[in-house]
């Protein structure tokens, strides 16, 4: 069995509990404009120019986002940092690029990590066929689940996609009791409009299986990626998100929920 | 923090660095004057003690509880022209050098010139040094192969036990009364060296309780010109304190601190052992008379920290003394190596971590000062809550306190044969050198340029930077077939370097015990009074011998890219290698590229470039460990830089790892800056593939940015790295939370960071007075980003 994926981090700390290891996986389904991982789109490897400074002078290597790997060769690298997950109550995330555009891969992972004892966490934009999220339900101890705008309309227009099926999802994952930390993208006057913010604050009052909710405010980081991918970056994108509107939203959801971090 | 200790910290902050002629001219007088057959020389060495402590100038600044200043004012260092006698250009650099400078005045400058440089020249310890090592020794010393400690400072490192925190000058007379009354001139064919020995120690502890005295009557006087009845009060009730201690034990919070202050004073005015003199486990040794007191009313919490922060400023106020030369390269710094440990277990094991080990914390989040260093003990017995409040301190971006792995401390001093219980009553010191407090002299002699050998080894013996035989000949290696034999070379001049140091080593160590006897150091170290022997000839109950290993990191790199790119991939020729090194890679930078980007790097949790610190530790650890010293004590490795690794790097040309000649090489056990880049995980991995447990210590420095300590949840998770750490042996690591953009903004305006502390390699210091060069390389240290 294999896939593609782009990265591997070691030490994330934004991604659900304790220590954890992220494994980036190539491919997704949403064009969200604001996207932080734009390599991570395309389905497959794609090649670019890494450019390497070495005392002021560029040196260009060909290099290649993406790898195709098999489940095996991720499970070691998964399994170098077990000792941190014992330590720390820790375990492995799966993200992307969207971890269910490869569901075969995604569950053969799953599997793995469920037999080696390793506590799982699939990052989703929760944007894929039901009945795969069903078969990686009960092999997954945390999901960390995206929602971006609560208008199917705008969702379309923002990302590419309708949010209906990302919506059916949630309550399937919920109705499964299943532990969900939401992750909020927050982006200037897309989704951090008052009208979007309370909207989907009323679609996770529905869901009691919410432990949690992250604010992730859009990063600056993005740019030089997108440079790199010869991509255009998004409008407003060099600066930094303002730091007093998100403490501002988390305030507004703390009203309802007991977590709210900003940055995960 | 109060007023007082507000006005005490600003006092200290901004007294000005000078040198002091005090100590040097009563040094001077005494030797001018002393008839040299009359006494032994361990009984001169305690006269002349005697004769600087009763006639040097009492000192006591204003607002003050803890009284005793080694020099004239605070920050005034004294010289120790019996060991190293600073020329009239030594002088002017010190005085003008825009690091680590102090000021020599006129007068200064007149006593030297006039009579202690007269006096001394071609009499010190350094000359008889230099003059006793062989052409081999001087040719490896010059080349940068290894630097020698003693050549300007008197064997230290050494930390004050649980007893001295026990017991008055009183009663250590007492001991070395009755030894001297067991002496058997008729059986002991040593009982007269002996007898020398504790008369010795006998003068140095009355001469102890005299300046004790002196400053009794000093404050006595104060008190009675002073018109603020409360410090009126202060004054008289710091002079009865003055009257108990040290001659007799410490019975209050207060009175132990003053206690040991003059001990402290006393060890670091005999000689100059500025490395490491410290109290040692602080929370331990001062929480019965905390307890007893808070428990009788006598002491409140708050006042007990306003203790603790005047005996800190103490600290700040004793910077160590100037060095020159190599030795300033090696260890520029202020700082004196204070490392004051909390935290821990105690003598039967259990957990050491009680209230005062929280204040000490406290104290050290509001006092930011380089001096004293510290460090928490943390061991499995240890809470949580513990170790999450010095993660919150060291959050604050100072450099402190940094961390140690107490059960693997346990381990090491086990493993070199001390008892359960001495090793309980260990800790680290200096920069993180594992020692037995109280019983056992463990000194440093020198850093080891593991790099600067391999570059001999790639060059058949011959150092490139003189075109000297500075080594042997072990083949060219553009005849190697393989790694193999590489390697085999590699380890011959090891061998060949490890002998010579060890070799020198034996006959300075003969030079200190025949001439710089250390009497009072003898009275607090265990087992001298009872042996009638010397601190500097074995009289410790144990005696240990450190080489410090330099530059891991970069050494394993460099034989991780020769095995890689030479013999694996073939990517290049073994001669191209040597012909692009010794251009500096001047028309080489496309392979340049390749070694720095494309080549396996310690740090990142790969087997095929980790093997080799594997390899270059058990080779290093197999040339030293073990071998016996000519006074009695075990030669043993720790791998720490200080500030060597610049110095080592300027001396090392261009390397396999695509470092350029004269570049910074790695610190500590760290990866190589920059080469990491699979994060602290992998970091910290590679760092507990070499077997701690096998040495006296090693570094591991890391670099966060702040964001990393941001909320309670960030900080359990670094908790969790540190236990990991610990977990698998790890000895100790530093975090250095500092973003590199305001890193570099204080380089170029450095009036505005006056108070910015990093931490360096096993110290902190102030971002100012660190090296452009070492600036630099901490700024390019990985920052492990946060995202």
């Amino acid at each position: 069995m294999k896939g593609v994926i782009f990265d591997i981090k070691h030490f994330s700390v934004h991604d659900g509990p304790g220590i954890r290891t992220t494994v980036f996986f190539k491919g997704c389904p949403l064009r969200c404009i604001w996207c932080h991982n734009p390599e991570g789109q395309l389905l497959e490897p794609e090649n670019f120019t890494r450019v390497n400074m070495l005392e002021g002078t560029e040196f260009k290597v060909d290099s290649q986002a993406g790898n195709i790997v098999t489940a095996g060769d991720v499970m070691q690298e998964i399994e170098k940092d077990r000792v941190f997950y014992e330590e720390s109550g820790g375990g492995v995330t799966f993200s992307g690029g969207e971890p269910f555009a490869r569901p075969v891969f995604l569950f053969s992972l799953l599997e793995k990590c469920n037999e080696a004892g390793i506590h799982t966490a699939i990052d989703t934009c929760g944007y894929a066929g039901a009945g795969e999220i069903k078969t990686a339900i009960p092999l997954t101890n945390l999901f960390l689940f995206d929602l971006k705008l609560a208008n199917k309309d705008e969702h379309e227009k923002y990302t590419g996609v309708s949010n209906k099926r990302i919506l059916e999802n949630l309550k399937i994952i919920s109705s499964e009791g299943k532990e969900i930390f939401i992750r909020i993208p927050l982006v200037e006057d897309i989704t951090d409009t008052e009208k979007n913010l309370t909207g989907l604050r009323e679609i996770m009052l529905e869901h009691p299986g919410i432990t949690r909710i992250d604010l992730l405010p859009r990063h600056n980081i993005a740019v030089s990626k997108y440079k790199r991918f010869g991509k255009k970056v998004y409008r407003g994108g060099e600066k930094p998100y303002n730091r007093e509107k998100s403490e501002r939203i988390r305030d507004f959801f703390l009203e309802k929920f007991p977590v709210v971090t900003i940055g995960g | 923090m109060n007023n007082r200790i507000k006005k005490l910290r600003k006092a200290s902050i901004e007294a000005p660095y000078k040198l002091s002629a005090e100590r040097a001219l009563l040094v001077t007088s005494f030797y001018s004057e002393e008839d040299p057959d009359k006494n032994s020389i361990p009984v001169q060495r305690a006269l002349c003690f005697r004769h600087i402590i009763l006639n040097k100038s009492i000192c006591i600044n204003p607002g003050e509880l803890i009284a005793g200043e080694r020099g004239p004012a605070p920050k005034a260092a004294p010289t120790y022209p019996e060991i190293c006698l600073h020329s009239l250009d030594d002088l002017d650099i010190i005085s003008s050098r825009k690091k680590v400078a102090f000021e020599a005045d006129e007068e200064f400058r007149r006593v030297y010139k006039d009579i202690v440089i007269p006096f001394w020249k071609g009499r010190t310890q350094r000359d008889k040094i230099f003059g006793n090592m062989s052409s081999r020794w001087l040719e490896a010393y010059r080349a940068g192969v290894f630097t020698e400690f003693q050549e300007q400072r008197a064997p230290g490192h050494t930390v004050a036990g649980k007893n001295v925190f026990l017991k008055g000058m009183r009663d250590y007379r007492e001991e070395i009364h009755e030894a001297l009354s067991r002496l058997d001139f008729n059986n002991d064919p040593v009982a007269f060296e002996k007898r020398e020995e504790l008369k010795a120690m006998d003068i140095a502890a009355y001469s102890l309780m005299d300046f004790a005295s002196r400053y009794a009557v000093e404050l006595e006087k104060l008190a009675e010109k002073e018109r603020d009845p409360e410090r009126a009060k202060e004054l008289k009730d710091m002079a009865l304190i003055c009257r108990r201690v040290p001659a007799g034990a410490p019975s209050t919070f207060h009175e132990a601190l003053q206690h040991y202050w003059f001990i402290h004073l006393g060890v670091i005015t005999e000689l100059n052992p500025w490395d490491s003199f410290n109290p040692g486990r602080l929370d331990r040794h001062l929480y019965p008379f905390y307890r007893k007191e808070i428990d009788s009313g006598t002491l409140t919490r708050e006042r007990a920290k306003e203790l603790l922060q005047s005996f800190w400023i103490k600290f700040n106020n004793h910077p160590s003394p100037p060095k020159t030369g190599v030795t300033a390269q090696e260890s520029n710094t202020y700082s004196d190596f204070t490392l004051i440990n909390a935290g821990g277990v105690n003598e039967d094991g259990s957990d050491a971590v009680n209230e005062l080990s929280y204040l000490i914390l406290d104290v050290i989040e509001e006092m930011r000062l380089i001096q004293p260093g510290t460090m928490v003990q943390i061991s499995k017995k240890n809470p949580d809550t513990f170790v999450k409040r010095a993660l919150e301190v060291v959050k604050t971006g100072f450099g402190q306190p940094s961390l140690f792995n107490t059960d693997a401390i346990i381990q090491q001093l086990l493993s070199q044969g001390k008892s359960i219980t001495d090793a309980r009553n260990g800790g680290a010191s200096g920069c993180v050198e594992t020692g037995a407090f109280g019983t056992e002299a463990y000194i440093l002699t020198g850093y080891f340029n593991l790099n600067k050998i391999l570059e001999i080894t790639l060059n058949n013996g011959t150092d490139p930077a003189t075109g000297k035989k500075t080594g042997i000949k072990t083949g060219d290696p553009s005849s190697f077939k393989s790694f193999h034999e590489l390697y085999e070379a590699f380890e011959k001049q090891l061998e060949y370097f490890a002998s010579i140091k060890t070799e020198g080593n034996n006959i300075i160590e003969k030079l200190y015990s025949l001439n710089m006897p250390a009497p009072l150091l003898s009275v607090i170290t265990e087992d001298c009074i009872r042996k009638g022997r010397d601190y500097n000839s074995g009289g410790a109950r144990y005696n240990t011998r450190y080489i410090q290993g330099v530059g891991l990191g970069s050494i394993t790199d460099n034989l991780a890219s020769i095995c890689f790119n030479v013999f694996d991939e073939r990517s290049v020729t073994m001669k191209v290698m040597l012909k692009a090194l010794k251009a500096n890679f001047k028309r080489h930078e496309e392979l340049r590229h390749n070694l720095v980007y494309q080549t396996p790097k310690w740090g990142n949790n790969d087997d095929y470039a980790d093997r080799f610190a594997v390899m270059v530790f058990n080779s290093f650890y197999n040339a030293v460990n073990g071998k016996l010293s000519s006074c009695g004590g075990t030669f043993r490795i720790n791998l720490l830089p200080t500030t060597c690794h610049v110095y080592f790097g300027s001396v090392t040309g261009a390397m396999p790892d695509g470092r350029l000649s004269g570049q910074p090489l790695s610190e500590g056990i760290s990866p190589v800056q920059g080469a990491d880049t699979k994060g602290p995980t992998a970091v910290i991995m590679s760092a507990a593939k070499i077997d701690h447990i096998k040495t006296g210590g090693t570094l591991l420095n890391q670099k966060f940015s702040p964001s990393f300590f941001s909320g309670s949840e960030s900080i359990d998770k670094m908790v969790s790295l540190v236990r990991t750490y610990f977990r698998l042996d790890g000895h100790h690591v530093q975090f250095n939370v500092t973003d590199a953009k305001t890193l570099r903004d204080a380089k170029k305006n450095p009036e505005k960071y006056r108070d910015l502390i990093v931490r360096v390699a096993g110290y902190s210091d102030y971002f100012n007075d660190l090296g452009e060069t070492l600036q630099d390389e901490i700024i390019r240290r990985t920052e492990h980003s946060g995202l």
